[in-house]
């Protein structure tokens, strides 16, 4: 009988590779990604949910990968910032925020440029947002549209200027979103 | 966090555990369980079953538990028909946590009362008759109404209290199969003397859908009041659906949240409205009706007269009338 709560083997598939790796069950996605995967790009902010640091894709959706156990994620796809771009070859989103200062201490942005990459996918699903008029129109991609939207990431050096005209310039190289209406 | 066994759900049958906590999104428990609130031994992962679809039946719509809070609020249907449950859904947490949270999963929150998440002070949710810290203490976003000597504290749901105000019920499988509707104010007990027994739920029961049947007439408003414009909880929430002709409102729901234990719905608001004219007056006479039994803790005494105020607001916007 095995005493409660010992490690179970288990397989994530991260940024396209089957990575299988032993934890315990507590162990939250964000440190399975960190101290057994040694991918350490995702932070730990405030390990509640709350910073918004932590953000990977799972299946392409934006989630909280310190509020969820890596024993809930076999088979699931998962994307780390890691996963976007590296040095030489950086994806839009990453682009975008050297070219706009989208940060200070940079400790946030990896998050910020998941929760991105998650967002502007939800806006080319046509999702409404807690600022869009209209629930039976699709919105319009404003600054107002995404400060709303990017507010579970938080950016203690308040950079939040230099994020949104990153995500703005970058949004339309990332997916389908028409030029931004002015 | 404490030691437990990890087991994801192959069947309803593996749901139905009375030794263990079920959990899906897990936004609220393993925030919980980080901070030792919760300490279950044994966790069910529900997230694989077959509980996410969203069904249009007969003078209803059947929402899956496993469904997402975003997949729910961008869902056209619900768009369309639910206005009011579509925006209070948007009104609530961040893009990341409603990508996660689900619909069975957001009616079961905890409380955030900062006694009930303080591990170093009494708790009567927390630990039954160990005390109430925050009758006297940092009350300001507890409770005004349902509360009771043991506890203030409130639903943090916005998702709930639009689904008060569409008469949902909460689809429950029971261990031997059957199947319970509640509706909310059947599901949620007021605290009384025993502020830790939340809920009528009882061990091994599954959340498994909530019906909503044909949208009240009328236009839909969800109005949350907080203190950040985004991604807080609501000091006062107002759910409304209303509908004037002829000059007279002729139907009338409310719910309200940020005030009570559970999404809170006094139906001799609503009989007070319906049948009468949009007036300043008329409006003083519901939020008066609505009030008459607030009781104010201190810090959380600007609630009566705020909720007298979005009250007023909402019911101005929704019929045209002046505010």
């Amino acid at each position: 009988m095995p005493t409660l709560g010992s490690a179970m083997k288990i397989t994530l598939n991260v940024n396209g590779e089957a990575r299988s790796l032993d934890v315990d069950p507590r162990v939250a996605l964000l440190d399975a990604l960190r101290t057994h995967l040694d991918l350490t790009g995702s932070k730990k902010g405030c390990d509640h949910g709350q910073c918004g640091a932590c953000t990977v894709l799972v299946n392409g959706r934006r989630i909280n990968s310190c509020l969820t156990l890596a024993v809930m994620h076999e088979g699931d796809e998962i994307t780390t910032i890691e996963g976007l771009g590296e040095p030489g070859s950086l994806s839009p989103l990453q682009k975008s925020f050297v070219k706009h200062d989208g940060y200070q201490c940079g400790y946030c942005t990896p998050g910020q440029i998941m929760s991105a990459k998650g967002m502007i996918a939800e806006f080319n699903m046509g999702w409404p947002s807690n600022v869009t008029d209209d629930l039976g129109t699709a919105p319009d991609f404003t600054e107002a549209e995404i400060k709303e939207r990017m507010s579970g990431n938080l950016c203690r050096c308040s950079a939040y200027p230099g994020i949104c005209h990153a995500i703005r310039e970058a949004a339309p190289d990332e997916g389908t979103i028409e030029e931004a209406a002015e | 966090m404490k030691p437990f066994d990890y087991v994801r759900a192959a069947s309803h049958g593996d749901a139905h555990d009375n030794a263990a906590r079920i959990i899906a999104g897990g936004t609220n428990l393993l925030d919980l369980m980080k901070h030792q609130i919760e300490t279950p031994t044994k966790l069910v992962d529900v997230t694989r079953l077959d509980m996410t679809e969203i069904e249009e039946a007969e003078n209803s719509v059947r929402i899956g538990a496993l469904v997402s809070n975003s997949d729910l609020a961008a869902d056209p249907l619900i768009r369309e028909r639910y206005g009011v449950l579509s925006r209070a859904l948007l009104a609530g947490a961040s893009g990341q946590l409603r990508n996660k949270a689900t619909t069975g999963g957001n009616l079961l929150q905890r409380t955030r009362c900062p006694y009930f998440y303080d591990t170093t002070q009494p708790c009567n949710k927390r630990e039954p008759g160990s005390g109430c810290m925050a009758m006297e203490g940092q009350n300001r976003i507890l409770a005004i109404l349902g509360t009771s000597d043991k506890c203030i504290a409130t639903h943090p749901s916005d998702m709930a209290v639009a689904m008060r105000v569409l008469d949902a019920r909460v689809e429950i499988e029971k261990p031997d199969g059957q199947i319970q509707l509640l509706t909310l104010d059947e599901l949620y007990r007021l605290p009384g003397d025993t502020p830790h027994e939340e809920t009528a739920l009882e061990p091994g029961d599954l959340i498994v859908a909530v019906h909503l049947p044909d949208a009240p007439k009328g236009k839909h408003v969800y109005r949350k009041v907080r203190d950040r414009s985004s991604y807080a909880f609501a000091l006062v929430s107002v759910g409304a659906v209303v509908h004037t002709d002829g000059g007279k409102i002729t139907d009338a729901a409310l719910a309200f949240g940020g005030l009570g234990p559970r999404p809170w719905r006094d139906t001799e608001v609503e009989q007070t409205l319906i049948g009468e004219a949009p007036s300043e007056a008329l409006f003083e006479k519901a939020a008066d009706i609505l009030l008459a039994d607030a009781k104010g803790y201190g810090g959380n005494d600007f609630k009566i007269p705020l909720t007298r105020r979005v009250l007023k607001s909402v019911l101005g916007e929704l019929t045209g009338a002046t505010q």
